[in-house]
């Protein structure tokens, strides 16, 4: 296992850098001067020997591969640059808004979980019935309603007109249902459909059937026999979900004026804070990468025959 | 010629010439999610080419005595805070939902099958480069590319178009890539190589049709993942701007008015909704009917 675990964690070394190169190169991509994107609004107005000042000042004049790789050296050090908006540290912005966003997307992937699983195994059970008909018709509108809508639709319902919950806001339990809800349901589509597919191709094993013929119950063999094994392929589904939650999240904090890191995201592209925005993208790239990485270890730890591969 | 005609024949059923002939079509019709699918994407179109004469009102005819107004029978589905109507305003934005949905896909396929040939037919190292490139873009989630892309070039419409095209050129790379690795070798393609056919010939007449079925169903439900991904992103407002009829846009607007005009997102979110179920249904319906083992 420790040498899959190595082995796992040497392979995400291009990836990783990969992604620093798309996130450096998105300065580059950005119209007009480096420097005003850099700077913002300070740097406008500025006389061309200011620029060149700035410009030198900020090493913006030398080669881009010399460039990258100061930029690199920066990130491997934990300095993703400093916010044109608020001069704070890009990461300490990033570190005080993950907390939020870490809790609106592991409650919304219990959530997901738990009715995308319930929801395929029903199905399973009781292929070619209403239930089964049922939970297609709600996976299909999990992959083609809109986040944004069902989270309105729900804020709509549930706080302003029922008054139950808060419609936006941050600090307690109440006000993390509506927006957990809303990005979990939407993820829950995904992994109900492969929860189905791959429990019905359980159910007809060969050792569910001699459980059966041994006189298991059938609430026994759904859930002893059959799930354990099924939910081997929704565990890899999970982790491909969590970038989709993660979007989701990203609208979702909108929605619901939630203090996350994608809001930060959303704020800092609209007001051209080009360093907060490469800052966010990276961070929030590499915790999707890591959590991958995370759901591959757990999927080995299940399926020892993953590892010898 | 005669490699022509070699190439021809030998050629095996595939994508669209399949869906043509017979069994596919058939399992396609009787496929009932698919035919509402096929219907509701046509119903879509008609919308969107004859809006001027479907819509009641000018899309963007303020009328600021009748401002919010709840659905009567003057105004369906409302107005909204400009008095404009929002039926007339959701028909409309079938044109530019068409349009997000269209563009991206297109130019993403187009890229995306390039680079699949190529990295396919060529391997070796043209291929790592390619397809480690694939990966990274693969390793953010979408909507994070596509914000990261829209931060870099700035809001608007056109931005968002490239940044929604860019999210999904990693799939059709690698879809069109693995059909070429399988089909390089077969017999039609080594058949048109021994009559003397070039690369640029073997990739565009031999393999690329051999990748059709394929692209057709990725870009289907692609379509579906775009239209959902611009509004989300015109939600944010990053995407289409106002005063242009956009359904994304339209509910970026309307939650301002909750919870007393709630029919300023219903109807837009409904047709976001609608048309990107269409997709995903006709796209299914297509991968079930080429592919009946999936």
């Amino acid at each position: 296992m420790t040498l899959y675990v190595l082995r796992r964690l040497v392979a995400l070394v291009p990836v990783l850098l990969g992604v620093t190169v798309l996130v450096f190169v998105m300065l580059w991509l950005a119209p007009g001067d480096p420097v005003l994107a850099l700077l913002g609004e300070t740097a406008q107005g500025l006389g061309r020997e200011q620029l060149q000042a700035l410009r030198e000042a900020y090493g913006l004049d030398r080669n881009p591969v010399v460039q990258y790789f100061d930029y690199l050296g920066g990130v491997l050090q934990g300095d993703l640059g400093t916010s044109v908006r608020s001069s704070q540290p890009v990461l300490s912005e990033l570190l005080s808004r993950f907390p939020a966003t870490l809790q609106l997307a592991g409650a919304a992937m219990a959530i997901a979980i738990l009715v995308g699983v319930t929801l395929g195994v029903l199905a399973a059970v009781y292929q070619r019935t209403v239930v089964d008909y049922l939970a297609v018709v709600v996976a299909l509108l999990g992959v083609s309603v809109p986040v944004f809508w069902s989270g309105l639709l729900l804020m709509t319902l549930f706080a302003l007109q029922l008054g139950w919950l808060p419609a936006s806001g941050y600090g307690t339990w109440r006000h993390l249902v509506l927006p957990a809800a809303a990005v979990g349901i939407s993820s829950s589509a995904f992994i109900a459909r492969i929860t189905r597919a791959s429990m019905i191709e359980t159910l007809r094993a060969d050792y569910v059937r001699t459980a059966r013929a041994k006189g298991v119950p059938d609430h026994g063999v759904t859930l002893r026999h059959a799930l354990r094994n099924a939910l081997l392929p929704v565990v890899t589904v999970v982790g491909l979900e969590f970038g989709g939650l993660l979007g989701g999240a990203v609208l979702t904090e909108t929605v619901f004026a939630w203090p996350g890191v994608g809001r930060l995201l959303v704020d800092a592209i609209t007001s051209r804070d080009l360093p907060l925005v490469q800052g966010a993208v990276l961070f929030i790239a590499v915790v999707f990468i890591l959590v991958n990485l995370l759901v591959d270890l757990s999927y080995a730890l299940l399926n020892p025959r993953v590892r010898y591969d | 010629m005669s490699d022509q005609v070699v190439a021809f024949d030998s050629a095996p059923a595939t994508g669209l010439a399949r869906l043509w002939r017979g069994a596919a079509a058939r399992r396609f019709r009787r496929n009932r999610a698919a035919v509402v699918g096929l219907v509701l994407v046509l119903l879509l179109v008609l919308v969107a080419a004859f809006a001027p004469l479907l819509a009641p009102y000018a899309p963007d005819a303020q009328n600021l005595r009748a401002r919010l107004r709840p659905p009567s029978a003057e105004h369906w589905f409302g107005t909204d805070e400009f008095g404009r109507d929002i039926l007339s305003r959701v028909i409309f934005g079938a044109r530019i939902s068409l349009f997000t949905g269209l563009v991206p896909v297109f130019a993403a396929s187009v890229v995306g099958t390039l680079v699949g040939l190529v990295a396919g037919f060529y391997r070796g190292r043209v291929d790592a480069v390619l397809m480690r490139l694939m990966d990274v873009l693969l390793a953010f989630p979408s909507l994070l590319l596509a914000l990261a892309v829209v931060g870099a070039l700035g809001p608007g419409l056109r931005n968002a178009v490239i940044a929604v095209a860019v999210v999904g050129v990693p799939g059709y790379a690698r879809i069109v890539r693995s059909v070429v690795i399988a089909a390089r070798e077969e017999e039609y393609v080594q058949a048109a190589r021994a009559l003397g056919a070039g690369d640029g010939r073997l990739l565009l007449r031999e393999l690329l049709p051999a990748a059709f079925g394929a692209l057709s169903v990725q870009a289907t439900l692609g379509i579906g993942f775009a239209i959902l991904s611009m509004a989300g992103l015109s939600f944010l407002g990053l995407g289409v701007q106002p005063p242009t009829s956009d359904w994304g846009e339209m509910l970026s607007r309307g939650r301002r008015f909750l919870p007393d005009s709630g029919w300023l997102l219903l109807y837009p979110g409904a047709a976001i909704s609608l048309t990107v179920l269409a997709f995903n249904l006709l796209g299914d319906g297509l991968r079930d009917a080429l592919d009946p083992r999936g």
